[in-house]
């Protein structure tokens, strides 16, 4: 006799809690071959507000966390799914429909990738900062901040863990905290990614994860005024234009939609994209 | 006479050479605008100085064209250090005309000579010699070897510093091998035109750069022409919306340089006679038109009045008058529509309960003038202390601790900059590490470098000036190339994998 398994309820993942959507509503996510899987929460424009505000309350904290700190943070994450890596490997197989070793591969990917930009976190800063030579008796010196809130609308094609990873983990380094809204028919990694992010060390509300359709809501975090950047790599079947138009009112950092196998490659550049730049002038005159 | 009384020290203008009309400045050439022209004038007397042209649509796709053929035929073509030759033989010519430029911006402006002779002009050439070195070392700039230029650059600039804006904006753009298409401020096209002159003396090649005046909506058919690859903006944080919206979906390029509200903050620590000096200087250079201008002033409770004291003291001796005239301090607001703008925020001021405090100067008759202005007694919920008034005006604010004091210093939609004032070290780096601000002065203000970057946070736009940013802002990095790698577990090479191998 076969055992009957536990299917898991998959919730969203905010402010380091697991809420069902507020406005009650879910949505089937079906396997690739068309069997029911299970059923997603679906994210309202409240559920999004309360994701900003939870990614708020945790800008400080983890903005404030020393480069090294943040660094084993993101090294830990890349610890905890290497040890659940069978379980995403299950879920990404049936979702996307692709091998094992497919799904191997894209799992194993996802995890360097979070080993990668772990790595960026205590050394970014030396490379898009400067001392600056200024003609005048002051110390000056430039160094690159984080930007604050960043809403992300993940690849929604191509793998649903890498995409997601390759989005959110560079957004992180520097120190800012991410709402992200997950591949939409495909969310079920983004909810199991959220697992370990709860029980690593990030702490709640640096990482926030809508399922949902992003059509309905990204346009209420592109025009949050409580968001400070927008980083639309996967919304390229979205009316992305318009995004970037309701961005325009805050002035948001905007990265614009990818595709291809290239999409949200790991790069520095990801980094630096939410980073702000602070010159200090220190006056050397005054003995 | 007292001894605050000096004798007129006029700045002679004989050493300008000025036309009556200025044409547009395409492709190498001087050349009429199809628009109606439109009068500059002196602000400090109303006089017209001379007639400026206005480029309509069909000027701007003219001078975008130019601009084009300049980069694919020429200028994208020339080595770097070719190009870097050029910018240094532009910063020679900037030097050698420094008094003249020095002057035609003073006499457009209404900035005392002083600060056009001290300040702006020789930023301007320090500009051009930073970024002439950069254009053969591309490679360093942080976006990996060999990256590339962006195409034509359309750049609109303000009217606070014309010649320096024009400088931040021109200098980057060509070293990085762009070339550029620049539309100065309606009522500071002056020294634009000066400078395409200079263009001329240092045989840069035609349609590099190109210069079309006009209003807003010349700069707004350039920044929206469809064969531009990157747009650079100084001014109102509403225009940079406005672009901000214009460019979305596009490949453009964007660098927005907007508004501020900057905190000026004063501990009881602080080097008074020093803080003193910075806050004249934070809020009264140039008149307060200054994007990144200390308009708060956040004074620690315990030495308010103490500071206030001093600083109407020290405000009573400032000399408001001839911006030609070699010992004035405060010279004449830009524009009638920006005197109106200081003069109703400040009536707004009063009437919201702030308590007001001009300095007694005599206004000359003709021109346009607001005296050096403090209110005290500011809330953080007064328009004062809320929306840039880019004028001599000062709001006060007092705060009782360091987490007030950034607190307060935050709350606001821009970002630009921010002041310390204290002795205390310690201080002066967490309090530095707190504000949201692009640039913080410690026990200075209002310091320019072209090896500093320069630029916001939030509301106040995004991208750097100045330094390896600066650069930055102009280049993309060339295609990246995959590079092959082994893995260590597959070749075998981890001790580990060693052992398993042996079994």
């Amino acid at each position: 006799m076969t055992r009957l398994a536990v299917p898991k309820t998959y919730k969203l993942y905010i402010g380091g809690k697991f809420p069902r959507s507020e406005s009650g509503r879910v949505y089937e996510i079906l396997a690739k071959k068309g069997d029911f899987l299970a059923n997603a929460a679906k994210a309202s424009r409240k559920d999004a507000r309360e994701a900003v505000v939870a990614a708020r309350a945790a800008v400080g904290g983890w903005s404030g966390a020393t480069a090294y700190n943040r660094g084993q943070v993101l090294y830990r994450i890349a610890e905890l799914l290497e040890g659940r890596r069978a379980q995403f490997v299950d879920e990404i197989v049936q979702t996307e429909g692709v091998s094992v070793a497919a799904a191997s591969a894209q799992v194993d990917e996802a995890i360097d990738r979070w080993v990668w930009y772990a790595g960026w976190a205590d050394k970014y800063v030396q490379v898009a900062g400067n001392a600056n030579p200024v003609s005048g008796p002051f110390f000056n010196i430039s160094v690159p901040e984080p930007t604050g809130i960043v809403a992300i609308v993940a690849p929604q094609t191509g793998g649903s863990l890498l995409g997601l990873v390759s989005a959110v983990a560079p957004a992180l380094v520097a120190g800012n905290t991410v709402v992200v809204i997950a591949n939409e028919t495909m969310p079920l990694s983004a909810i199991s990614l959220s697992e370990v992010l709860a029980t690593s060390d990030v702490p709640g509300g640096v990482v926030n994860i809508l399922t949902g359709s992003p059509a309905e809501i990204a346009p209420w975090l592109a025009s949050h005024a409580d968001v400070n950047a927008l980083d639309l790599v996967g919304a390229g079947a979205l009316d992305w234009v318009d995004l970037q138009i309701a961005a325009a009112e805050t002035l948001k950092r905007v990265l614009p939609p990818e595709s291809g196998a290239d999409a949200a490659s790991p790069s520095i550049d990801r980094i630096v994209a939410f980073t702000e730049t602070k010159t200090v002038w220190h006056t050397k005159g005054l003995i | 006479m007292n001894f605050l009384d000096y004798a007129p020290a006029p700045e002679s203008q004989a050493i300008l050479n000025l036309r009556s009309d200025y044409g547009l400045f395409i492709d190498g050439d001087f050349v009429a605008g199809r628009g109606t022209p439109f009068q500059t004038i002196n602000p400090a007397t109303e006089k017209r100085i001379a007639m400026i042209a206005n480029a309509n649509e069909a000027d701007v796709d003219a001078a975008v064209a130019a601009a084009r053929r300049a980069y694919t035929g020429v200028w994208s073509r020339l080595s770097g250090s070719d190009r870097g030759k050029y910018l240094f033989r532009i910063a020679r010519l900037v030097q050698e005309r420094a008094r003249e430029l020095a002057v035609a911006e003073s006499l457009d402006n209404g900035k005392p000579i002083k600060e056009s002779r001290d300040v702006d002009v020789p930023l301007v050439a320090a500009w051009f010699f930073y970024y002439a070195g950069w254009a053969d070392k591309l490679d360093h700039a942080g976006l990996g070897p060999n990256p590339a230029s962006l195409g034509v650059a359309a750049q609109v600039i303000p009217w606070n510093f014309p010649l320096l804006m024009l400088a931040w904006k021109i200098a980057p753009a060509l070293a990085a091998g762009n070339t550029v298409v620049l539309k100065p401020a309606e009522t500071t096209s002056l020294t634009a035109m000066l400078f395409a002159e200079i263009l001329q003396q240092a045989d840069l090649p035609a349609g590099v750069v190109n210069i079309i005046t006009g209003a807003g909506d010349t700069g707004q058919a350039l920044v929206n022409h469809p064969d531009v690859n990157k747009v650079a903006f100084t001014g109102s944080t509403a225009v940079g919306r406005a672009i901000a919206r214009s460019v979305a979906g596009t490949d453009k390029k964007l660098t927005l340089e907007l508004g501020g509200k900057a905190a000026n903050i004063v501990f009881d620590d602080a080097p008074i006679d020093q803080a003193i000096e910075g806050i004249v200087n934070g809020i009264f250079f140039n008149q307060g038109h200054v994007c990144c201008a200390g308009s708060r002033l956040l004074v620690q409770e315990s030495i308010h009045d103490e500071v206030i004291d001093r600083l109407k003291d020290r405000l009573s001796t400032l000399r408001l008058g001839d911006p030609l005239d070699k010992n004035t301090d405060i010279g004449a607001i830009n524009s009638a529509d920006q005197l109106r703008r200081i003069t109703e925020l400040t009536a707004i001021g009063e009437q919201e309960g702030a308590e007001r405090w001009s300095a007694d100067c005599a206004i000359p008759e003709n021109g346009f003038w607001f005296a050096p202005t403090i209110f005290t007694n500011v809330s953080t919920s007064h328009r004062i202390a809320r929306d840039e008034i880019f004028g001599p005006v000062l709001s006060v604010l007092t705060f009782r601790t360091p987490a007030e004091a950034i607190a307060k210093a935050n709350n606001t939609p821009y970002g630009l900059s921010a002041g310390i004032w204290t002795d205390k070290g310690s201080r002066i780096l967490a309090v530095a590490d707190k504000l949201r601000a692009g640039v913080i002065w410690a026990n200075t203000f209002n310091r320019f470098d072209p090896a500093s970057p320069f630029g916001g946070y939030k509301e106040s736009g995004y991208g750097r000036e100045g330094g390896r940013p600066g650069l930055a802002a102009y280049l993309k990095p060339a295609p990246s190339r995959p590079r092959p790698a082994v893995s260590a577990a597959a070749a075998s090479k981890t001790p580990a994998a060693r052992k398993k191998a042996a079994k």
